[in-house]
């Protein structure tokens, strides 16, 4: 019987739930405390820090030697920014690090860091994308005209033309507010030195500590195996901590200078001012449509706050580039032309968060089909099985593969599981009582698994993608699959484990997975992009056929048999046929100790080594949520929420519900609730998790998840990622469903959240009383 | 602020005997002091819930309160929950049900629970939902985390009532 496919408990938490779990701040205990001196200002010149007498501080001066931050794209339209670790002689936004200082506790810290005089000449600042891209504004960076970073262009020959001729141009204007990942850890560094060999291990909170090693040996300027970068038990990151924490620098940095063991513990208002924020995007999009709802050509002007530097190593382009390459999403449209700009500001810089992009691109396509479909007196759902691709591979115009998805059959099957007819009738009933109920849907792509391929597309200098995969049989028959990705709660372990289990006629606890340490792991990048199950696990499966094919050979040698003959199962290697067998575990020992016997795995014993590069895979969904908006108050409850989704073959179900669920938590979020707010001095107002509106289990609803299992020859072992999926779909179906609710007073949503305040100012401007009469 | 005083904080049923500054909230006293890590702190603020424990068998947010406030009260925390190599109920329902991903916000939803059912087994489901919205998780979507409760719920019955244990 096959491991995939099992709802296997996971093994990760028996340790987590009795709170044994090891995260970093649990392993800093009797470490010194390091404590940063942020920027109060937004914009300015520093003329002075100066600490108390007898505290050491340090600053960017006694940062010499350090290189400055500065990833890169290799095209023509990036500016690269270099980003001092802790500001020089500017400051760029509030939060930003200017100095630091260390304390035998982290109380002590804090007072100290209380303590340093910071003199900063205050001026003129930018916050938000019109403000930076007026022709007067100042520049956020000398380098930098018009405070754009990137200026991408897309275009096909015939978009013009097809606006010309088209029968309905729908026009929206979309807007998605700031929002923070807001890992319920918040980041943290422990930087120890080793007295014998100066080494220093530094325990992160990090998605991907390969990379952490090499972004900070190149800023100091050291080989890499000089530092050893552990990720241990990681509190959530969700994109945030995929990129380098310049922190994480300092406490190497710090550690290697006065020869000490220190930790960085991030505190929440940290966290929600100055680690990574997301989302800021402004999107204006133009529809042309003919007369039967074909969308003829697309037409966008995208515009991203990416705040004030570039992520490593990802860049500022993480968010436009996404965007322009995928706006068009699932639909088929021929002639698409977009310019995506990364637009700098005084702000907290961005990093990738769930989705990067598609929660809000997706929004923005899905309103327009449902405000194309109302223009021209189409269903909505027909207009989009109008426009939805049928034929696969589908190459977009702007070169995207997508393989094999079920786009129309995922719709179809929501639209039945809601029964939209059903609420139709309801929906008329209770308008006609005051009430406002609302049904949207949302249909997407979710490019999954890409490897280098679709990175090199986007010409980073850093380029990450493939993952490798190292397998050991040791002499009790237990294997260790020691893995370059680094997993932050996903249960990688246990969904790899089950794989491997299959491919190696094992059970999966004889089988261990190690990650996140770079001593014990081959080089790799990490959990983003919904890309471990299918690129990590590739190169597990590669792996295990070759080590499979070395457990064959051994037990063909003492079985008398060909190795092709063999068939492992249940722990047992077998003659194929026959009832002559060996345990694994006897044939491991005897490899180890009789190895003379067995020549033909004298170069690598009972270990293998794959590595996986794919070009890509998409994942698809239909998402419907069934809401109300108390047009008096302006508050939306979500009555049903209910998924069609296709990540092809499930390693477990229940890890892949629990993804979505997660991900449509963060999506409902993003629609209604979560903004970072800053005020018109650039300082954020929205410091705390009482300011900051993560939703509790009151506001999520359940949700009925269905399953449909396309298997795509794209992915070796025909799994599609899932990670980002929920919080991709939720946004626009949500927004959908509100706009839905709003049809009689005439309000079309292009904005998110969608919070109370917005809902009454919509119905408002319409014209609405807060009786609920329509204008 | 660095006078420290000493106090005897009772925790699953163990006396620590610690010197703390008056400002250390209970919360660093039970991680730093005592050394017991599965209290988690996720805002310090006392919003997110990861830093619940019991005081007097009451959910309680150990990051709003200094530690000399509470000597004498007896303090539960996860690491009091599993007997003798058995896992909790709540525990083995979470596990059971995939009540959490990574972690960080399992202990505080333990507690909480391990308080609202104790106090009010037959609790209804409203009140219930209600009762754990007291805390934050950022990667189930609380689906699966009501799941487990709900299930523990029945078990619970069975498992002896831990009193300052």
């Amino acid at each position: 019987m096959s491991w995939v496919g099992r709802n296997l408990p996971r093994y990760e938490d028996p340790v987590l739930v009795q709170g044994r779990g090891r995260y970093v701040a649990d392993l800093a205990r009797g470490a010194r405390a390091l404590r940063f001196v942020r920027s109060p200002v937004a914009r300015g010149r520093i003329l002075r820090v100066e600490a108390p007498p007898g505290v050491r501080i340090i600053t960017a001066a006694s940062l010499g030697g350090v290189k400055r931050l500065c990833p890169r794209l290799l095209r023509p339209d990036f500016v690269a920014i270099e980003q001092p670790l802790l500001a020089a002689e500017r400051v760029t936004y509030v939060g930003e690090p200017i100095a630091a200082v260390i304390a035998e506790t982290a109380a002590e810290a804090e007072d100290l860091a209380e303590a340093v005089t910071v003199q900063i000449a205050p001026e003129e600042a930018v916050f938000d994308i019109a403000s930076a891209l007026a022709p007067s504004a100042p520049r956020v960076h000398e380098a930098a005209a018009e405070n754009t970073l990137i200026d991408a262009h897309h275009a096909t020959a015939g978009v013009d033309a097809a606006f010309a001729g088209a029968y309905a141009v729908v026009e929206l204007d979309f807007v998605s507010r700031r929002q923070s990942a807001m890992p319920l850890e918040a980041c943290g560094a422990l930087a120890a030195v080793d007295a014998a060999s100066g080494r220093v291990t530094l325990t992160v909170s990090t998605q991907a500590p390969h990379m952490m090693r090499t972004a900070i040996a190149d800023l100091l300027g050291i080989p890499e195996s000089e530092l050893r970068v552990i990720a241990p038990d990681v509190g959530g990151g969700f994109g945030q901590k995929v990129a380098l924490v310049p922190e994480y620098a300092i406490a190497v940095w710090a550690a290697r200078h006065y020869g000490c063991t220190l930790a960085w513990i991030e505190d929440r208002l940290e966290n929600l001012t100055a680690a990574f924020h997301s989302r800021d995007q402004h999107l204006r999009v133009r529809g042309a449509f003919d007369r039967d709802g074909r969308l003829r050509a697309l037409d966008a002007d995208i515009r991203c706050n990416v705040g004030a530097y570039s992520a490593y190593p990802v860049t500022c382009g993480v968010e436009p580039l996404m965007a322009l390459a995928e706006l068009p999403g699932p639909y088929d449209v021929r002639e698409y032309r977009a310019r995506a700009r990364a637009v700098a500001t005084n702000t907290c810089p961005m990093a990738p968060y769930r989705g990067v992009s598609r929660p809000v691109i997706t929004a923005a396509m899905e309103r327009l089909m449902d405000m194309a479909a109302l223009r021209l007196g189409l269903d909505a759902l027909e207009l989009r099985r109008r426009n939805l691709m049928t034929a696969f591979p589908y190459t977009t115009t702007t070169g995207l593969v997508h393989d094999e998805g079920t786009y129309r059959e995922a719709m179809d099957a929501a639209a039945q599981l809601v029964d939209v007819a059903g609420f139709r009738d309801r929906q008329a009933a209770a308008r006609r009582a005051g009430r406002y109920l609302g049904i949207g849907f949302s249909v997407f792509a979710e490019r999954t698994g890409y490897g280098t391929p679709a990175f090199a597309a986007r010409k980073m200098e850093i380029t990450p993608g493939f993952e490798r995969v190292e397998l050991a049989m040791d002499p009790s028959g237990f294997v260790e699959a020691r893995i370059g990705s680094s997993p932050h709660g996903q249960g990688l372990k246990t969904t790899l484990a089950q794989l491997l289990a299959d491919e190696l006629g094992l059970a999966p606890d004889g089988i261990r997975v190690i990650a996140g340490d770079t001593d014990r792991t081959p080089y790799g990048w990490g959990t983003f992009a919904s890309r471990s199950a299918v690129i990590a696990g590739g190169a597990c499966r590669l792996a295990a056929a070759i080590l499979r094919r070395r457990v064959a050979e051994v037990a063909g040698e003492m079985l008398e048999a060909a190795a092709g003959d063999i068939e492992i199962n249940d722990g047992r290697a077998r003659v194929r046929g026959t009832d002559m067998a060996v345990a694994v575990r006897d044939l491991a020992r005897a490899a180890y100790h009789q190895s003379h016997r067995f020549p033909a795995i004298a170069d690598t014993g009972l270990s293998a080594v794959a590595t996986y590069d794919p070009a890509g895979t998409f994942s698809n969904a239909c998402h419907v949520a069934l809401v109300e908006v108390d047009i008096a108050t302006g508050q939306v409850t979500i009555e049903r929420y209910a998924i069609v989704e296709d990540a092809g073959i499930l390693i477990n179900p229940m890890i892949v519900e629990g993804q979505i669920q997660g991900g449509v938590a963060q999506g409902i979020a993003n629609a209604l609730f979560e903004e970072i707010v800053y005020d018109s001095g650039g300082n954020i107002l929205t410091g705390s998790l009482a300011d900051y509106l993560v939703p509790t289990m009151t506001e999520i609803p359940e949700l009925e998840i269905h399953h449909l299992e396309t298997v795509t020859e794209a992915s070796v072992t025909g799994v599609k990622g899932v990670g980002e999926g929920g919080a991709i779909g939720a946004p626009a179906a949500v927004l959908n469903a509100v706009s839905d609710a709003l049809v009689p007073f005439g309000v079309q949503i292009g904005e998110m959240p969608i919070t109370p305040q917005r809902i009454r100012q919509l119905l408002r401007e319409a014209g609405a009383s807060c009786e609920g009469e329509a204008a | 602020m660095t006078e420290r005083i000493e106090i005897t904080l009772r925790v699953n049923g163990e006396p620590h005997r610690i010197a703390v500054e008056p400002r250390r909230t209970l919360a660093d006293a039970l991680r730093e002091d005592c050394g017991l890590t599965g209290t988690h702190l996720g805002c310090e603020h006392g919003v997110c819930g990861a830093c619940t424990v019991l005081l007097d068998n009451r959910p309680v947010r150990s990051c709003l309160m200094f530690a000399v406030q509470a000597e004498g009260t007896p303090i539960r925390t996860v690491e009091g929950l599993a007997r003798d190599g058995r896992l909790h109920p709540l525990q083995q329902a979470f596990w059971d049900h995939h009540g959490l991903q990574c972690g960080f916000c399992t202990p505080g939803f333990l507690m909480l629970a391990v308080g609202v059912l104790e106090a009010n087994p037959e609790i209804g489901a409203a009140e219930l939902r209600e009762a754990l919205s007291s805390n934050l998780c950022r990667c189930t979507g609380y689906q699966n985390i009501l799941k487990a409760v709900r299930a523990a719920a029945a078990d619970m019955s069975a498992w002896p009532k831990s009193g300052d244990r």
